[in-house]
């Protein structure tokens, strides 16, 4: 009954391999707070989410105590807002993400998510005044995350929206400049966008989900990689089963949270994502794992190869020790957040185009990257037409966060501060894509048989 | 309910005699220990029952961390449910 080896194994993930919880999320729908006059809407809004989420922090936070896991965010993800503003006669959406910043703020959760659009196929008038109102509700908001999915694998790719999407992010960057552009930080592109994802900026509560749910997302790239260091040599077939049996581990955990979070909270449990998610600390970094498997620098010829069998065996081991997973659940490159790989770009050795190769096999995709500031509109909205393509065809989630960093050039750095690290600025190919952009309509969705 | 204790810190004379002793006096009734001394360093492991606990868990997590930290020792609590579903499946 009581093996000491296993409490002290538990006790040293903990201490010194950076294990914790990353995040439980509360989904909330809002679809009952849609109203014509705009500021009954919004009080509606403030007043569920403070409701529902009373209890959220203290709840977790004494979970966090009785086990002694860190939790280290607790976070809010409601209806996509185009979907509850829509009936409201205003040109403005900014007081729809004012009173979701007030009701994260109240609720003293990290973030709060779902200041989101769906326009894989088409824009509504709604999901047009939300996407023109995203400079100016992230530059007027602290923690509302902000996403729009402009591709799906059934709908195909909505080229109008990738288009808008290279502006918005221009503008988010000058208007939070005075922050290190950091409003781009909290907005993500996504094509396959999924309903259930706890981790930020992405997160939403999507149609088809319950009125409230927990869902949450484990870490620990430092377990993964200290088990590693332990096979030295070893084939890849030992390996997958190192990282398979870690990940059954940690998920384990994330199942345990996540249930406890649901019983105090009489909310139903939702999923757990299985993922790597790193942060820029030492030690918790999902390069050095790929590095640990005998990559000099993580970005070289071997790197994609070496994500693969991560992400499959992180997948395969979490799999078995949750009764839901969902989410993006996989390893996570966000480059900013990642010590490893800002070491790697820093190098020059991790380009744009190694870490494009790298999300056609990982979770997610071009994340917390810094692009020289006069990087074109175009251009970035050409970045995003790639990423969903890569998403649409192979049916996998793919998303693009990147931070046209103003005044910085290649080899410059941004500072984020806190989990959201340092980005060294990339290069981006000079050479213009104005006129693909400019063509607009929409990629028609991919066939799915004839595979090869 | 079960917990585990462990304490950790450089090794003296009365340490296990002060820690059971403040676990006494919390109400907390020991049902394991195993401990070893290996260079200088003392680590300790203890399963606990918690139902006959006069205080709350956090105010009995909050005594010992104090305990611990007077005395130049790490002294924690976690509820033994993690270490079941970590390493049994």
């Amino acid at each position: 009954m009581f093996n000491s080896k296993d409490i002290l194994e538990t006790i040293q993930m903990i201490d010194r391999q950076h294990l914790d919880i990353r995040t439980v999320t509360m989904g909330i729908s809002l679809r009952d707070c849609a109203d014509s006059d705009m500021q009954k809407s919004c009080r509606k809004i403030y007043d569920k989410i403070t409701r529902c989420a009373e209890s959220l922090v203290k709840v977790v936070d004494g979970i966090q105590m009785e086990y002694g896991i860190p939790i280290v965010n607790k976070r809010i993800a409601v209806t996509p807002m185009a979907l509850v503003a829509e009936a409201s006669q205003t040109e403005d959406y900014v007081p729809f993400a004012k009173a979701m910043d007030d009701a994260a703020s109240a609720c003293g959760v990290d973030f709060i998510g779902g200041y989101t659009a769906l326009v894989q196929k088409g824009c509504t008038h709604g999901d047009r005044k939300l996407i023109a109102s995203l400079p100016e509700a992230l530059a007027e908001t602290e923690l509302v995350c902000a996403s729009v999915n402009v591709a799906s694998t059934r709908a195909g790719i909505n080229m109008d929206a990738v288009a808008d999407m290279g502006s918005a992010v221009k503008k988010i960057a000058e208007r939070t400049e005075s922050a290190g552009c950091s409003g781009c930080a909290r907005f993500v592109v996504f094509a396959n966008a999924v309903d259930d994802n706890p981790f930020m900026a992405g997160a939403f509560h999507g149609v088809g989900e319950p009125e409230c749910v927990i869902n949450v997302g484990v870490s620990g790239p430092g377990v993964v990689h200290h088990a590693l260091q332990g096979i030295k040599g070893a084939p890849f077939d030992v390996v997958a089963e190192t990282v398979k049996k870690t990940a059954f581990r940690i998920t384990r955990m994330g199942q345990l949270v996540a249930q406890q979070a649901s019983q105090r909270l009489n909310v139903p449990f939702g999923i757990v994502d299985l993922s790597l998610a790193p942060t820029p600390a030492v030690g918790d970094s999902v390069a050095r794992i790929l590095e640990e498997m005998g990559l000099e620098v993580c970005g070289t010829h071997g790197t994609t190869a070496a994500l693969a069998l991560l992400n499959d065996a992180v997948k395969k081991g979490g799999v078995m020790a949750s009764s839901h997973v969902g989410g993006l659940s996989g390893a996570f490159i966000p480059v900013s957040e990642d010590e490893g790989m800002i070491h790697a770009a820093m190098q020059g050795v991790l380009s744009l185009d190694k870490l494009e190769a790298m999300t056609c096999v990982c979770s997610v995709g071009l994340d917390m990257i810094a692009v020289p500031g006069d990087t074109p509109a175009e251009t970035i909205a050409a970045i995003i037409a790639d990423e969903a393509a890569i998403g649409v065809v192979n049916n996998k989630t793919t998303a693009v966060r990147i931070i046209p960093a103003v005044g910085k050039k290649f080899g410059d750095t941004v500072e984020f501060g806190g989990l959201l690290g340092t980005a060294p600025v990339i290069a981006v190919h000079p050479w213009s894509s104005a006129e693909f952009i400019a063509r607009g309509g929409r990629i028609p969705a991919p066939l799915h048989s004839l595979k090869n | 309910m079960n917990a585990v204790v462990t304490v950790a810190g450089r090794d003296r004379i009365g340490i296990i005699g002060g820690v059971c002793t403040r676990l006494a006096e919390l109400g907390i009734n020991i049902l394991d220990i195993r401990q070893t001394v290996m260079q200088e360093y003392f680590t300790m492991m203890m399963i606990v029952d918690l139902s006959g606990a006069k205080s709350s868990y956090e105010e009995i997590s909050c005594a010992l961390g104090q305990y611990g930290e007077a005395g130049g020792l790490s002294i924690r609590i976690q509820r033994t449910d993690i270490f079941d579903a970590m390493h049994q499946v």
